[in-house]
């Protein structure tokens, strides 16, 4: 407990770097997945390539993946960008499905009465099959930030420094304190993103609250 | 990427203690232990839960909780904790498995109760019509008919643990890992990328693996979008906690 308290600024430093390469993918594979998921929808002969090609995606290790990282984009292996491209295929790889399914549950009927009330295709997917979905993707979305949270703690033994950091340092000097407090750490992160997604769900979902009450 | 080729291709890398071949059955040795310590703890857990819907609540939020620990953490302080009661090779190969254990637990869990959970309620009733007792409606009944999630589950559990069983190098334990951290240490980029094409490899041809076995091992009464769903790489259990919980 006590070097927390000696260590708080460098706990709060990692953390944010932590919630950065763990967030930006999550904001990222959510705005590629939607169209992707659009179009798996649309296009019945796209389903099962792009959810099946997605799906090995999510197959790949993530230590290999950071690694492998600079052949594909000739980034240095030190570099940030490999995480966040990296994290950023896990995401679209776990909601590309989801926003598929989430689109698919949308009653034919709604989507039907959207037209007849003259919304063209972008509006309709935008102010009424979206929005219908929303609870869906956002269990799709919690699913991801979770393991993001988890999988970017693994980037330390490449040595990009975020909350895994502290797991790799105090191992190196046989020391407990810093890699129960990342731990830690790195819990309470999941629980804010967990927490965020799910704010921001139900003020997109007004409707559900209503329902809830009566 | 001609290095990386390289590497692969020569054949003094593949034999020996230290060859790609020995690390292979090492890699295999861990996660196979894991998946089947977890698997005989969580699938009659998720049989009882989804049978009885009795403690659900707990032990779906104590699976979310257990997917937020990160690996990589909880391996350090087991092997700090539970390495020094232990001497030679357990000191480090136990906390390796219990790291993984906790990691493979929670989707075969889940893909367990909600298979049971999910069964169509008249062939549970039409179960019970027949005069079935509890026991015999979920041997001869909710299990078959949950098998195809419980294999979802079983599958992303032990692709997580083959990914994950890489970290085991970094305790000094074997492992296709081996390659990703000594490549690291001696700054040797080849080797570091081809143990993580071995790795991305192998994680590809369990999922194969898998994807076979599935195909067999369900009811051919089970037909349709519920086998198809299942026999897709994914998320299906994950979702399903989340949405249900």
């Amino acid at each position: 407990m006590t070097w927390f308290t000696q260590h708080i600024s460098e706990v709060l430093d990692l953390t944010l770097k932590h919630a950065y390469l763990a967030g930006v993918p999550l904001i990222l594979g959510l705005i590629i997945s939607i169209p992707l998921g659009w179009l798996a929808r649309r296009y019945k002969v796209l389903y099962v390539p792009l959810i099946a090609g997605t799906g090995l995606l999510y197959t790949i290790p993530s230590l290999a993946l950071f690694i492998l990282m600079p052949l594909f984009i000739g980034t240095r292996i030190l570099d940030s960008v490999n995480v966040i491209v990296a994290m950023t295929i896990y995401t679209v790889a776990l909601l590309v499905r989801t926003v598929a399914d989430g689109l698919g549950a949308v009653p034919d009927a709604v989507a039907q009465s959207a037209t007849a009330m003259g919304f063209n295709r972008p509006r309709r997917l935008f102010m009424v099959e979206l929005p219908l979905a929303a609870p869906v993707i956002s269990a799709g979305l919690r699913v991801a930030a979770v393991s993001n949270v988890s999988i970017v703690s693994v980037a330390a033994i490449i040595g990009v420094p975020q909350l895994g950091s502290l797991f790799t340092d105090g191992f190196r000097r046989d020391y407990a304190d810093p890699i129960v407090v990342g731990v830690v750490a790195c819990v309470l992160l999941a629980l804010v993103f967990d927490g965020v997604i799910l704010a921001v769900t139900r003020l997109v979902t007004p409707w559900q609250r209503v329902r809830r009450a009566a | 990427m001609n290095g990386v080729i390289n590497w692969l291709t020569d054949p003094a890398h593949w034999s020996g203690d230290d060859g790609v071949v020995r690390r292979l059955v090492e890699h295999l040795e861990y996660s196979l232990v894991a998946v089947l310590i977890a698997a005989v703890v969580a699938i009659p857990l998720g049989l009882f839960v989804g049978h009885t819907g009795r403690g659900r609540f707990a032990v779906v939020n104590a699976a979310g909780a257990a997917r937020a620990v990160p690996s990589l953490g909880l391996l350090f302080i087991a092997v700090m904790f539970v390495g020094p009661r232990l001497s030679g090779d357990a000191a480090f190969v136990l906390p390796c498995e219990i790291v993984l254990v906790v990691l493979a637990i929670p989707p075969i869990l889940a893909g367990t109760y909600s298979g049971v959970e999910e069964v169509d309620s008249a062939a549970r009733d039409a179960a019970k019509g027949m005069g079935m007792r509890g026991t015999e409606v979920l041997a001869k009944v909710e299990l078959p008919c949950a098998l195809p999630l419980i294999f979802s589950g079983l599958r992303s559990a032990t692709l997580q643990v083959v990914a994950t069983a890489t970290i085991a190098a970094t305790v000094g334990l074997g492992g296709l890992g081996r390659f990703l951290i000594d490549g690291l240490s001696v700054r040797d980029y080849d080797q570091m990328a081809a143990g993580a094409v071995l790795v991305a490899a192998l994680a590809l041809a369990v999922d194969v693996v898998f994807a076979l076995v599935q195909r067999y091992a369900v009811s051919p009464g089970l037909t349709g979008r519920r086998v198809r769903r299942a026999a897709e790489p994914g998320v299906t259990p994950e979702l399903a906690v989340h949405v249900t919980a």
